[in-house]
């Protein structure tokens, strides 16, 4: 399905449609389960009170900042190996809202934090220490290419660091896990099935998708914005060759 | 240069530049010796303080020491063409970027974990922690120079690349750095020593290959 894309005209004709649809699908699920999660479920006592509708930001946040890092690698992966330019303006896209996730999912825990563990940031947890890295990892990723002068060394200087970054995760994680940690465990994904009750997890799935799909609009977007500047920058340079 | 492997004259050549430089292996020692110094004075010195911190402190001073030197180990090489040559010969570049990082670790990293016994003194680190403690610094030193091979390899042809290669290379030294730490309070043979040589190992396996394509990249 991804190889049809690879093609920039259908890109360029499947994103027109792409973008608009998913970021109204996207805001609508979003919103429900916003409204759903802030007004609607009954308060969580266990969880500090009013504070833990956090979670319908915070969550789906940590989810999508690691997704994004995740596809990050991958698209510097293709781009590595096949050379196929769609794939570095994906990456390139995908840098920024990874680093506003990671940010807002750091802000929102340091938010969550304060009132139910009282403080707002902890040094020896492993969730939050990664989650630190992982922005980290993005704004290197983000100067590295600022850095370098032509687009095809900051694309080819990225993919390695991208690459190299996914591979260090798990030591990352590995090295964090093994400070003591207060934050609560996974209770959505794991074998036995979600811990948390339905009337949670229902609007938080809902909002997740939500914000998956506007995620996905957003990144089609920047990767539209792209493709068309580099059409300009063709145009121009046409026009300065005197043709 | 048609008698000597790329190989060896690239790790002769590294070895000989950062004796002959100047301050070479002096510069990052002072810097070394010059942060440790300086927390006493931030912190308090009161004796048990210091010997709760001593060894983190060390720690530190290591890791930012191996930036001082990082942001030429590469840059020289591309602007005198070097890179060209290596490129042109068809050597391995990831086993010359291998040898180069391994000549500046002992250049510029084995003197800092020669000298950390006697900081350690005077940081209150327990006597019979310094054998152990040399090892880590040793082992966390050269996992410390091979990510941040990487970094200053990937930003090579950047003209003022220090700032961006701390950037790049912090959060690839933060396994080493925690593993270390924990090191030395539980023991070489504890789990996080065993961690610290297997990410020292990790970066042995991953690091070269990624300079290897960094520097390719540079010399394009």
């Amino acid at each position: 399905m991804w190889s049809i894309l690879a093609n920039p005209h259908r890109f360029m004709a499947f994103s027109k449609w792409a973008i608009p649809i998913s970021a109204a699908i996207g805001a609508l699920l979003f919103a429900y389960g916003l409204w759903q999660g802030l007004f609607i479920v009954p308060t969580d006592e266990v969880q500090g009170g009013h504070i833990f509708r956090a979670l319908f930001i915070h969550v789906p946040s940590a989810w999508l900042c690691m997704g994004l890092y995740v596809g990050l690698a991958v698209a510097s992966f293709v781009w590595f190996i096949w050379r196929h330019e769609l794939a570095d303006i994906a990456a390139r896209a995908i840098a920024p809202i990874g680093a506003a996730y990671t940010a807002l999912c750091l802000a929102t825990g340091s938010i969550w934090g304060k009132p139910t563990w009282g403080t707002w940031w902890l040094w020896d947890d492993p969730r939050m220490m990664s989650v630190l890295v992982l922005f980290f990892l993005f704004l290197g990723y983000m100067a590295l290419r600022a850095a370098l002068e032509t687009r095809q060394k900051a694309a080819r200087a990225g993919a390695i660091l991208a690459m190299v970054g996914i591979i260090n995760v798990p030591l990352i994680r590995v090295s964090v896990d093994i400070w003591a940690s207060i934050h609560q465990g996974p209770s959505v994904i794991r074998a036995e099935g979600p811990a948390m009750d339905w009337i949670y997890l229902q609007p938080l799935l809902i909002g997740f998708v939500g914000q998956g799909l506007i995620v996905a609009a957003l990144t089609l977007t920047l990767m539209r914005a792209e493709v068309f500047g580099q059409q300009a920058d063709a145009l121009m340079a046409r026009r300065l060759a005197g043709d | 240069m048609s008698s000597a492997s790329p190989l060896s004259s690239a790790f002769r050549q590294a070895f000989s530049e950062a004796w002959a430089s100047g301050a070479g292996a002096l510069l990052p020692l002072g810097f070394f010796a010059g942060t440790a110094v300086l927390v006493p004075f931030t912190l308090g010195s009161e004796t048990e303080i210091l010997a709760r911190i001593g060894p983190g402190i060390l720690w530190l001073a290591l890791a930012l020491a191996s930036f001082v030197t990082l942001e030429r180990v590469f840059q020289a090489d591309l602007q005198d063409g070097a890179l060209d040559l290596w490129v042109q010969e068809e050597a391995s570049i990831s086993l010359i970027a291998l040898s180069k990082a391994l000549a500046h670790w002992l250049v510029s990293g084995l003197p800092l974990v020669l000298l950390s016994p006697l900081l350690g003194l005077m940081l209150e680190v327990p006597a019979d922690q310094t054998l152990p403690a040399m090892i880590a610094y040793g082992l966390g030193g050269l996992t410390f120079f091979l990510w941040g091979g990487v970094a200053a390899a990937l930003s090579a042809s950047v003209a003022r690349g220090g700032l961006l290669i701390a950037l790049i290379a912090l959060p690839f030294y933060l396994p080493t750095v925690i593993f270390g730490t924990l090191a030395l309070q539980d023991g070489l043979d504890s789990t996080p020593g065993l961690l610290l040589a297997a990410s020292g190992l990790f970066a042995l396996g991953v690091a070269p290959a990624a300079m290897g394509a960094a520097l390719r990249l540079a010399a394009d």
